[in-house]
């Protein structure tokens, strides 16, 4: 199991309050990993640190043995609760963006060959979350649980090392939720995908994830309480689901083409 | 019984009740008129519909033997010009300032209390300085126009652009969109009806600004003929003119909103075409 995301003593302060404080962990390569905590405690932030749209005001945070980019780039994928696809594109444009962007720096839109190729695949992926006859619609006419199934093939589209998800289904009616929780299982090992998912509903990280980390505050200054910042104060291997996927992990190294849909 | 509230007219109901308070209008001035002139045949104030049908009459379908040509169509076509270039420039203006302000914090913080600061300025005031500047021809009329609404719609656009919500934006760039693939993937396209939006809303403004300057320095235009016949008290020809400016209004009016409903049908709540 080699490390795909290194974090290594990462503080992260907004002036006196300390958000974060003495974050050290790692994530292997093909994990589910389910991040849980009180509101306020740090969740998010961490996901903003690992999406880059935070910076460490100290220690490293490493992807692939490299110091993480500051910004959010095509090696980390995002699904977030809401506004994760764009309203004026249709479902199959909305999963094709990232192909046009891959491939059109200058026009952001892929031509010809290019583009049936990438339709091909964007309609793969669309048939994958089973949205494949909802391809020509605006997101605005979906359901909340179709807009995020969009939102997942979109993120998917682009083969991110890392796919994290801020509270993807908390939106979402439970019958709904419980179809979600099957989607992205089975996404997650047809496509040996390592995840990040933080959650409020602690039943779905246990069941969803092949670890738990808990973020809180190991210690509290009644007279000070932004001195002190979160950390991950429990980190739960669930092994039986871990020996569960051996093939996805052993299969992620390699990083093989998206398997084909409906398998 | 219903609540007051509850109760929506519905299709013909509505379109009635629209109707109504114009057709009101149009009658009290009708019987006014007609009182007025059983006392006073030769009444300028309130002339009779048939006395304004024949000076528009005149005005529309008659050369004027001093200009050549016929003056309410000279008229038209010259403030139309007038309005046109201005509001394209002021448009084309918008989509580019209004584009960086809202999604480069970098030019936001270097134009945007520029802009807040040129917004509060009262236009009409600058027009002696346009005048000064550009002369009394065109380019002062058409550039207070673009002055007069330019800050308000830049900064309509740029605070949409702006309220594009965070996730979008970081959506965009994991799924590796540069910042230029951004502009105009990801924020142009959700401009567009917006800019059409303001530019609706601005068309009130534009007039004013029009017919202010025609009024003040011109030789044709609209707000030019009702000044000038103002001096002659010929209501007759300035309530058609008055009518007829709020017809071209309310046209381009509607011819935005349908643009904006055939392009941009995800903005109005419609389905793919």
């Amino acid at each position: 199991m080699t490390a795909l995301l290194a974090f290594d003593n990462v503080w992260l302060e907004y002036g006196e309050r300390i958000v974060l404080e003495k974050v050290s962990l790692s994530v292997a390569q093909g994990a589910f990993v389910s991040i849980v905590g009180p509101s306020g405690a740090g969740k998010s932030t961490f996901l903003r640190l690992v999406l880059g749209q935070e910076r460490p005001t100290r220690g490293a945070i490493r992807l692939d043995g490299a110091p993480l980019r500051s910004e959010p780039g095509r090696d980390r994928g995002v699904v977030f609760q809401r506004y994760s696809v764009f309203p004026h594109l249709t479902t199959l444009e909305n999963v094709l963006f990232g192909l046009d962007c891959e491939g059109a720096a200058v026009s952001g839109r892929l031509w010809g060959a290019k583009r049936r190729a990438g339709l091909e695949r964007a309609r793969e992926l669309l048939s994958a979350v089973g949205l494949s006859g909802s391809q020509d619609v605006y997101p605005a006419q979906l359901s909340g649980g179709m807009q995020q199934r969009v939102a997942i093939a979109q993120a998917l589209i682009t083969r991110p090392r890392i796919l994290l998800l801020d509270e993807p289904f908390g939106a979402l009616d439970p019958g709904v939720r419980l179809d979600m929780h099957d989607l992205i299982t089975s996404l997650w090992r047809e496509h040996q995908l390592t995840i990040l998912m933080v959650t409020h509903d602690i039943r779905e990280a246990f069941k969803l994830g092949t670890r738990v980390l808990a973020f809180d505050k190991r210690r509290h200054d009644p007279h000070a309480p932004h001195r002190y910042g979160s950390t991950a104060v429990y980190d739960v291997p669930l092994d039986r689901k871990a020996k569960a996927a051996p093939a996805a992990q052993e299969l992620a190294a390699a990083y093989p083409e998206l398997a084909t849909p409906g398998r | 019984m219903r609540r007051l509230l509850n109760v929506r007219p519905d299709g013909g109901a509505r379109l009635l009740l629209g109707l109504a308070p114009l057709i009101a209008i149009v009658l009290i001035y009708l019987l006014a008129s007609t009182a007025r002139h059983a006392a006073n045949p030769s009444d300028k104030l309130l002339p009779t519909l048939a006395a304004m049908a024949e000076q528009m009459r005149i005005m529309a379908f008659q050369v004027d033997p001093q200009t050549g040509a016929i003056p309410l169509w000279q008229d038209t076509a010259a403030s139309l010009r007038r309005l046109g270039l201005g509001l394209s420039i002021a448009t084309a203006t918008t989509l580019i300032l209004g584009l960086l302000i809202g999604l480069l914090p970098l030019v936001r913080a270097t134009l945007g209390p520029l802009i807040s600061a040129i917004a509060v300025i009262p236009p009409i005031a600058v027009l002696p300085i346009l005048f000064i500047t550009f002369g009394l021809g065109e380019t002062a009329k058409v550039v207070l126009i673009v002055v007069g609404v330019t800050p308000f719609m830049v900064r309509d656009l740029a605070s949409h652009i702006g309220a594009i919500p965070e996730e979008q934006i970081v959506k965009a760039q994991t799924l590796g969109a540069s910042t230029w693939q951004i502009a105009l993937r990801v924020a142009l396209p959700q401009a567009m009806p917006r800019l059409l939006e303001c530019l609706r809303l601005s068309l009130g403004p534009a007039w004013v600004f029009l017919i202010s300057a025609e009024a003040i320095a011109s030789d044709v235009g609209l707000g030019y003929r009702i000044f000038l016949v103002r001096r002659y008290l010929a209501m007759d020809i300035i309530l058609p003119y008055v009518a007829w400016t709020a017809l071209l209004a309310v046209s381009f009016d509607m011819l935005l909103l349908t643009l904006s409903r055939r392009a941009y049908p995800w903005a109005h709540g419609r389905r793919a075409p």
